[in-house]
């Protein structure tokens, strides 16, 4: 516990308490022309004290302080019903479930492709340069046309969404697949084949558990992009809910801390998703062996 | 059991054809232990995978138990241990030596016997859950042992097995070897590049030098079948091994 507190706790919170210095000081800084401007306006007397003070408080500060959204956050979560649309649980909610929609069928459409690259010498050569052409497009163009096609298509609200996840999400767990599956040493391919093992069974037995490691890293980066994935899909839906809607209707009406903590609520999310991963992943890799 | 008729394997390689095994001739009967002995590139290790048909010979003639050896494999006739381990580090040790068992289609509780019985074997008794990397170099090399023995192929073929393990573990696994040897009565092909090693435990050595790969000498072993490990000092023990030396220098094998 000591040791815990040591190597990860103390290191953590300094930072966040240079995060956190250095924000306060950009504050006041990008804050107080627009301030100054207030006090010439209204023939206020002001001193360096009064522009620290009132630099923190304004309604449209350019960069809202820290404490500012953590009170929005705070007025957000904890203040409203979770069923209002002001309640940043609700878009949370929304924005999370399109991202674990998107997240597992991206997981099993990367599974699929990666087994059919591996297990398929024509798929290999066809599939891959298209996979890596999918990516090249920018998500940004492309996820309106995604919304409006399957709209046309009698689809919309979480689908849609949930497929930009799945457009973004299934590349890094293909390629991180196709690695795992390919992973197993030349002598453990070359003891199966002794066996005169089925293909099959070299695959469940030694290529599947071989790429376990692979699978685990490469969903902590995609379900990192699962939650951008929703996010940029909410955009171009008219931003009805969604911590999407609240960047847009946040930047419609320049209400800054509105987009900073729908932004903080977002990493709170990328980082709760990862570290539930990344404890599955130990469990499971623990059970399979695993020296850590 | 093995039988071996001008055998020619010719590696195509990004320099030109390489020739790894030329005109080898060789007989194993049932329940011999024969080591192949030689440098590296003499081709022992060739010659072991042709006969496990991991590697096709270009010309000659091959019969394990009567069959090719592509038949042979497929009819599940010999159990092979590398040079490293090769534990699947994601099973404990247990399920590593069930493994074979469970592609070979072994129902459950003969999975359970069997294992509980190799393990004993080769004295692994009490380590079933712990995984690879918890167990000694030595410990992996007999867990690998027990994995080959256990759906009862008659032929074991052994790749440098205990290579890369040092002289003291190395002297008491040949011992426990040579007991398992006795015990189930296997016909044993194992590649060594140690010639104590070779006349430790063979019947039968077959001395093989490079360029091309090829047999120099086949010598049969004069030693009782009861051997100590004191064995290694005595008179005849040096006398083979002096044969050994020999028939590795004939085939330039030192230059």
């Amino acid at each position: 516990m000591i040791n815990y507190f040591k190597n990860s706790f103390l290191p953590i919170l300094s930072i966040v308490i240079i995060i956190f210095a250095i924000w306060y000081i950009f504050t006041v800084y990008l804050n107080s022309s627009i301030q100054i401007d207030t006090y010439e306006r209204q023939k206020i007397d002001w001193e360096f004290s009064d522009l620290v003070k009132d630099t923190m408080s304004q309604k449209k500060p350019l960069l809202p302080a820290p404490h500012q959204i953590i009170s929005e956050m705070y007025k957000t979560i904890f203040m409203i019903k979770i069923t209002s649309k002001k309640s940043l649980i609700f878009h949370s909610y929304i924005t999370l479930s399109s991202t674990l929609l998107g997240f597992a069928f991206g997981t099993i459409l990367g599974i699929i492709l990666a087994i059919c690259i591996v297990e398929n010498k024509a798929m290999d050569a066809s599939l891959m340069p298209w996979i890596i052409a999918s990516q090249t497009i920018p998500i940004l163009a492309i996820a309106p046309m995604i919304i409006i096609i399957l709209n046309a298509f009698g689809l919309s609200g979480l689908l849609p969404k949930a497929l930009i996840s799945t457009y973004l999400s299934f590349f890094p767990i293909a390629v991180g697949m196709v690695k795992g599956l390919r992973s197993p040493e030349i002598s453990y391919l070359d003891l199966m084949y002794t066996y005169n093992s089925s293909r099959l069974n070299v695959f469940w037995k030694l290529r599947l558990p071989s790429s376990v490691p692979y699978l685990f890293a490469s969903m902590k980066v995609a379900i990192a992009i699962s939650l951008v994935g929703a996010i940029v899909g909410e955009l171009p839906t008219g931003a009805v809910a969604g911590l999407g809607a609240r960047l847009l209707t946040g930047s419609y009406f320049g209400l800054t801390i509105q987009i900073w903590s729908a932004l903080v609520m977002a990493a709170i999310l990328a980082g709760t998703l990862i570290f539930i991963l990344n404890f599955i992943s130990r469990i499971t890799l623990k059970s399979m062996g695993s020296q850590e | 059991m093995i039988s071996v008729k001008d055998l020619d394997l010719i590696f195509e390689t990004n320099d030109g054809p390489v020739q790894a095994l030329s005109n080898v001739s060789l007989e194993i009967e049932k329940g011999d232990f024969v080591s192949f002995i030689g440098p590296s590139g003499c081709g022992k290790t060739t010659l072991l995978r042709t006969i496990a048909a991991l590697e096709k010979p270009t010309s000659g003639n091959l019969l394990v138990n009567g069959l090719s050896p592509e038949d042979a494999r497929k009819n599940r006739a010999y159990g092979y241990v590398f040079q490293a381990a090769g534990l699947y580090p994601w099973r404990n040790i247990y399920r590593n030596v069930s493994l074979p068992l469970e592609i070979m289609g072994y129902k459950k509780n003969e999975i359970t016997r069997i294992v509980e019985k190799v393990l004993k074997l080769v004295d692994l008794t009490g380590f079933e859950k712990k995984f690879p990397w918890q167990l000694s170099g030595g410990m992996q090399q007999r867990a690998s042992i027990a994995r080959a023995l256990s759906f009862n192929a008659n032929i074991l073929l052994m790749d440098e097995p205990f290579g890369a393990l040092d002289e003291i573990v190395r002297d008491h696994l040949n011992e426990q070897l040579l007991k398992l040897w006795e015990t189930t009565n296997k016909t044993i092909c194992f590649v060594t590049h140690s010639i104590s090693e070779a006349v430790y435990l063979s019947t039968k050595i077959v001395v093989m030098s490079p360029r091309p790969g090829r047999i120099t000498d086949i010598i049969e072993n004069t030693l009782p079948s009861n051997r100590p490990l004191e064995i290694r000092d005595s008179k005849e023990f040096l006398s083979v091994s002096q044969r050994v030396r020999e028939g590795l220098r004939s085939g330039h094998s030192y230059e």
